[in-house]
């Protein structure tokens, strides 16, 4: 089973809902923390794994022989991102412009283009404790691709059939969360109770619609804003899920990176009751 | 010789564009008979890598030098490759920049500056 914490809005408490999730389920069932938010990945100041397990994320980007290139323009002819162009006797590779989509090498019919892999960013991963595994992805300062980091970082760690995998999502609704939440089997939509929140909710809870992906809402700082959110829950059949109320002293205690679990231990039967309410929600269809 | 302005509307009439790569559009000029041509940009509101798609566009247009208020480093480096002149726009407009380009007034960018690292020529 996957669950996935999205948000849309960002600093909602995406991060604090998943790792908390991920510490009340822990000592009941093995579960995998995965935190996809390779642009600013924040998992790991809560959960502290001890990392044992490294790997570059690098994506394929082309290398061109020179001795065998006729300078036909062809590469340069197909390159939706114009990374490679062709000018007088040059050819010119432009790496950061490059998604890796090996055009140029299927088109070049002189066979001289090769892919060198190129580094976007750090894969991690190990263990917060016994029954709770950790990875996340680090995207390369000045970097702009997040998405190949996340799709490597999927792949490196595939969920388990024994486990609970819980992803955090990047906010948005663009690419980078789409690689991310899909193929889960649930997404938790984390908002705040304010027109932001619920502009957010709205495009997030429309990008859950359209993956055919089962949604529902928490609302975090509950007690701020106005009832926006809580009638577009209502209008949508999308159930609130938990509400957790604005508070000053857990605001502090997180900024020092404890969890809401610790800070507040009832919310352990709070996310376990939660999460027992989803999997009977995909046992029992409505 | 054929001398490409970037230009912030596609007129004719239009003031000179700070910008090389996302400028709206082109006025060609040919120094010799006077001639002039408006092309539209087809990179002003690209994704992505609209430098080099400008670069190639105005290359194609047979232009031997171009005169903008700034180049990107990647269009830098491909408009260099081509052999294109790239003259730096700080005022004025555009007649009074071909004239000074003419009168060999304008800054000519020599690449120290723009240059980038991280695109490989050859040859």
């Amino acid at each position: 089973v996957i669950v996935a914490v999205a948000s849309g809005k960002g600093g909602t408490g995406k991060t604090t809902v998943a790792t908390s999730l991920a510490l009340s389920l822990a000592p009941h069932m093995p579960v995998q923390f995965l935190d996809c938010d390779v642009e600013a990945p924040n998992a790991h100041l809560f959960l502290k794994p001890e990392i044992e397990q490294r790997t570059l994320a690098t994506l394929p980007t082309p290398v061109i022989d020179e001795q065998a290139c006729s300078l036909c323009g062809r590469c340069a002819e197909v390159c939706q991102y114009h990374a490679i162009t062709q000018v007088g006797g040059t050819v010119l590779v432009f790496p950061d412009l490059c998604h890796g989509c090996g055009s140029c090498v299927i088109n070049c019919p002189e066979e001289a283009i090769r892919e060198a892999p190129r580094p976007l960013g750090m894969l991690e991963s190990g263990r917060v404790k016994a029954g709770l595994e950790f990875a996340h992805g680090i995207l390369n300062t000045g970097q702009p691709l997040a998405v190949p980091v996340i799709r490597q970082l999927r792949r490196w760690k595939p969920p388990r059939p024994d486990a609970l995998m819980i992803i955090d999502s990047p906010p948005g609704t663009s690419c980078p969360v789409v690689e991310t939440i899909r193929g889960s089997d649930y997404i938790l939509l984390v908002t705040e109770p304010t027109p932001f929140g619920l502009h957010d909710l709205r495009l997030a809870y429309q990008l859950t619609q359209h993956l055919h992906l089962p949604a529902g809402v928490i609302i975090n700082r509950d007690g701020v804003g106005d009832e926006g959110v809580r009638d577009f829950c209502a209008d949508h059949d999308l159930p609130v899920l938990m509400r957790i109320p604005l508070d000053e002293g857990l605001a502090s205690g997180l900024a020092q990176g404890i969890p809401l679990v610790k800070l507040r231990p009832e919310y352990l039967s709070r996310f376990r009751q939660m999460y027992e309410r989803i999997a009977r929600g995909r046992k029992e269809p409505a | 010789m054929n001398v490409a302005i970037t230009i912030a509307v596609v007129s004719p009439d239009a003031p000179p564009d700070t910008h090389f790569g996302r400028a709206a559009a082109f006025l060609l000029v040919d120094t010799d008979s006077g001639q002039r041509q408006v092309a539209a940009n087809p990179a002003t509101s690209a994704p992505g890598g609209a430098g080099v798609q400008a670069a190639e566009f105005i290359i194609r247009q047979g232009a031997e030098a171009v005169i903008s208020g700034s180049f990107g480093p990647k269009a830098y480096d491909v408009l260099a490759a081509a052999g294109v002149s790239m003259y730096r726009a700080d005022a004025g407009t555009v007649d009074d920049l071909l004239r000074r380009y003419q009168n060999g007034e304008l800054e000519l960018l020599d690449g120290m500056d723009n240059a980038t690292s991280k695109s490989r020529s050859r040859r």
